[in-house]
C-alpha cells in the first residue's frame, strides 16, 4: 500500500496518496467545514474526522474501508451534577464549562477491538468501545484534584492535545496537556499520575517553574516501537524522558529556536526527532524568515538544521502541534516519511528524513494535522 | 400548535423540515422535535441543553431570552425560527 496522508484544514479534510513518486489528493470530504484532527485505524481500516462547525458544534464521523462517511456520536459531556465540583482556570477565574469545544486527540485503544480515545478542549479524556459510536468521559482524570490548577494555552479552556498508546502495553495510556503537564495511566485509565517531572514553566512565578501539575508540554510523542521513549516540545523549549516521562530532561541544544509546537519520533530510534523551530513565544514566525526542520539524531546532543526544499527567507510558516508527522511503526525503515503542514496552508513532504523536501501544495487552508495512514 | 422552520445552512447536515409541534415553551417543542429527528439534537443545543452559542432561536420575530434552559413561552399560533446567531469573524 503506497503511503496515505491525512491532512485536516479549517476548510475540509484531504487524503493524499503516493502518485508515482509525488502525493497528490486522492479524497477530499468535509469541504469547506473545520476538520480539527483525522485518525486512521489500521486495525479495521476506519478513518475518523473531527470537525468543529461554526454554528452547530463539534462532530465526529468515520469513514469505512468502502470509502463510505457516517456521523457518529460526538464525544459530549454528561449532564452536570448539581453538586459538582466547580473548577474555575485559575488564569482568568472563569468556570471550566461541561461542553466539548473542540475535539484535539483522537487514538486507538489497543486493548481492545474498535476501542479509541479522544481528547478535547475543555480537558476531558472519553473513551470509546465500539468505533465512536457511543463515547464515556473518563471521570478518574476529569476529577482529578489538580484539574483544578490547569489552565488555557493557545486556546480558552485546558485542553487534550496528546494522547500515547501502544500495542505492546494496551493498559499504559499518557495523556499531555495544556496547561496542565502529562499525566499516565497504567491500567487504561482506572488511576493516574502525573509525568511531568523535570518539565520547566518560564511563564510561572518563581518557585513554582517546575510544578509539575501546570507545564504546557505542546506535544508529547513516543517512538513507535519502544514507548518508554519520550520527546516533549514544551512552551519553554525540548524535552526528553527514557523513562515513559517518570522524569524528563530539557534539551537546550537545538538552534535556531527550542520554541514550537510539533515533535515528531523516528519509529525504530529514539535518539532521532524532529521538531519545527519558531521565534518563542508570542511572535511564532520562522527565525530570520527561514523555515527551517530540526533533526537530532543523539538524543538531543546536537542538532541539525534541514533547509533542502524549504523557504529560506521571507517565510511566515508556523506548523500546529499535529502537523508534523512521521511513518507509524510498520513503515519500511529504510522509507520513514515526514510531512509537515502550515497554517499558512503549505504541505511539504520529505522521503529522506528530513535531508530533502518536496513542496506538495502552497494552496490548502489552514492546515490543523497530518497523519500518515 | 406551533410552527418551527430551520435556518437552510442546517438542511446539508441534518434534514429538518418545517414542522408544527406541541409546546408551551421552546424547550418543549424542540425537544419534541429531538425525539423524532435525535441526530438534530447536538446541532442546536449542547450538552448541558443550552442553545449552542452561535444558534439563535427567534419566537415571533423576537429572539429568545433563555438561552440556558429555553424557557420562553410560545403561543399556539407561535413561528419558531431556527438560526444560525452571526456573530464574530
Amino acid at each position: 500500500m503506497p503511503p496515505t496522508l491525512l491532512v485536516s484544514t479549517r476548510k475540509g479534510l484531504f487524503t493524499y496518496r503516493d502518485a508515482g513518486g509525488r502525493l497528490s489528493i486522492a479524497e477530499s470530504a468535509f469541504l469547506g467545514d473545520p476538520v480539527t484532527i483525522s485518525l486512521h485505524d489500521q486495525r479495521d481500516g476506519a478513518t475518523y474526522a473531527a470537525l468543529r462547525l461554526g454554528h452547530f458544534g463539534c462532530k465526529l464521523h468515520r469513514q469505512e474501508r468502502d470509502g463510505t462517511w457516517r456521523e457518529v456520536a460526538s464525544p459530549a459531556y454528561p449532564e452536570k451534577p448539581a453538586d459538582a465540583v466547580v473548577v474555575r482556570d485559575p488564569m482568568r477565574g472563569e468556570e471550566v464549562p461541561w461542553k466539548v469545544d473542540q475535539i484535539w486527540a483522537l487514538a486507538v485503544d489497543y486493548g481492545q477491538d474498535g476501542a479509541l480515545w479522544c481528547g478535547t478542549i475543555p480537558g476531558g479524556l472519553f473513551h470509546s468501545t465500539d468505533r465512536g459510536e457511543t463515547w464515556t468521559l473518563n471521570t478518574p482524570l476529569w476529577n482529578l484534584p489538580a484539574r483544578a490548577k490547569w489552565f488555557g494555552g493557545g486556546y480558552d479552556w485546558p485542553g487534550i492535545h496528546s494522547i500515547l498508546t501502544h500495542p505492546s502495553q494496551p493498559d499504559r495510556v499518557t495523556v499531555g496537556v495544556s496547561c496542565g503537564g502529562a499525566w499516565r495511566s497504567h491500567d487504561r485509565g482506572q488511576t493516574w499520575v502525573n509525568a511531568s517531572r523535570g518539565m520547566r514553566a518560564a511563564f510561572m512565578p518563581e518557585g513554582q517553574e517546575f510544578d509539575p501539575e501546570i507545564q504546557d508540554p505542546h506535544l508529547v510523542a513516543q517512538c513507535a516501537t519502544r514507548p518508554d521513549m519520550l520527546w516533549a516540545q514544551h512552551h519553554n523549549g525540548i524535552f526528553r524522558s527514557s523513562n515513559d516521562g517518570d522524569d524528563w530532561r530539557e534539551i537546550t541544544t537545538a538552534v535556531p529556536s527550542s520554541f514550537g509546537f510539533a515533535t515528531a519520533v523516528h519509529p525504530h530510534d529514539p535518539e532521532t526527532a524532529w521538531f519545527v523551530p519558531a521565534i518563542k513565544d508570542e511572535r511564532r514566525i520562522p527565525v530570520d524568515g527561514r523555515f527551517v526542520v530540526t533533526r537530532t539524531r543523539d538524543g538531543g546532543a546536537s542538532f541539525e538544521v534541514l533547509g533542502e526544499g524549504l523557504p529560506d527567507a521571507e517565510a511566515f510558516h508556523l506548523v500546529y502541534r499535529h502537523a508534523l508527522a512521521v511513518s507509524p511503526a510498520d513503515a519500511d525503515p529504510a522509507r520513514v516519511q515526514l510531512a509537515i503542514g502550515s497554517t499558512t496552508g503549505s504541505l511539504w513532504h520529505s522521503a529522506d528524513q528530513g535531508d530533502h523536501w518536496s513542496h506538495v501544495s502552497a494552496h490548502l487552508p489552514p492546515i490543523y494535522a497530518v497523519m500518515w495512514a | 400548535m406551533p410552527l418551527v422552520r430551520f435556518t437552510p445552512s442546517l438542511q446539508r447536515h441534518v434534514s429538518a423540515p418545517d414542522v408544527r409541534v406541541e409546546g408551551a415553551t421552546v424547550r418543549d417543542a424542540l425537544f419534541q422535535i429531538f425525539t423524532t429527528t435525535p441526530a438534530l439534537r447536538s446541532y442546536l443545543v449542547d450538552e448541558q441543553g443550552a442553545l449552542r452559542k452561535h444558534v439563535t432561536v427567534f419566537v415571533d420575530g423576537l429572539p429568545v431570552r433563555d438561552r440556558a434552559a429555553l424557557t420562553d413561552a410560545l403561543r399556539p399560533d407561535s413561528d419558531v425560527d431556527v438560526m444560525q446567531a452571526l456573530s464574530g469573524g
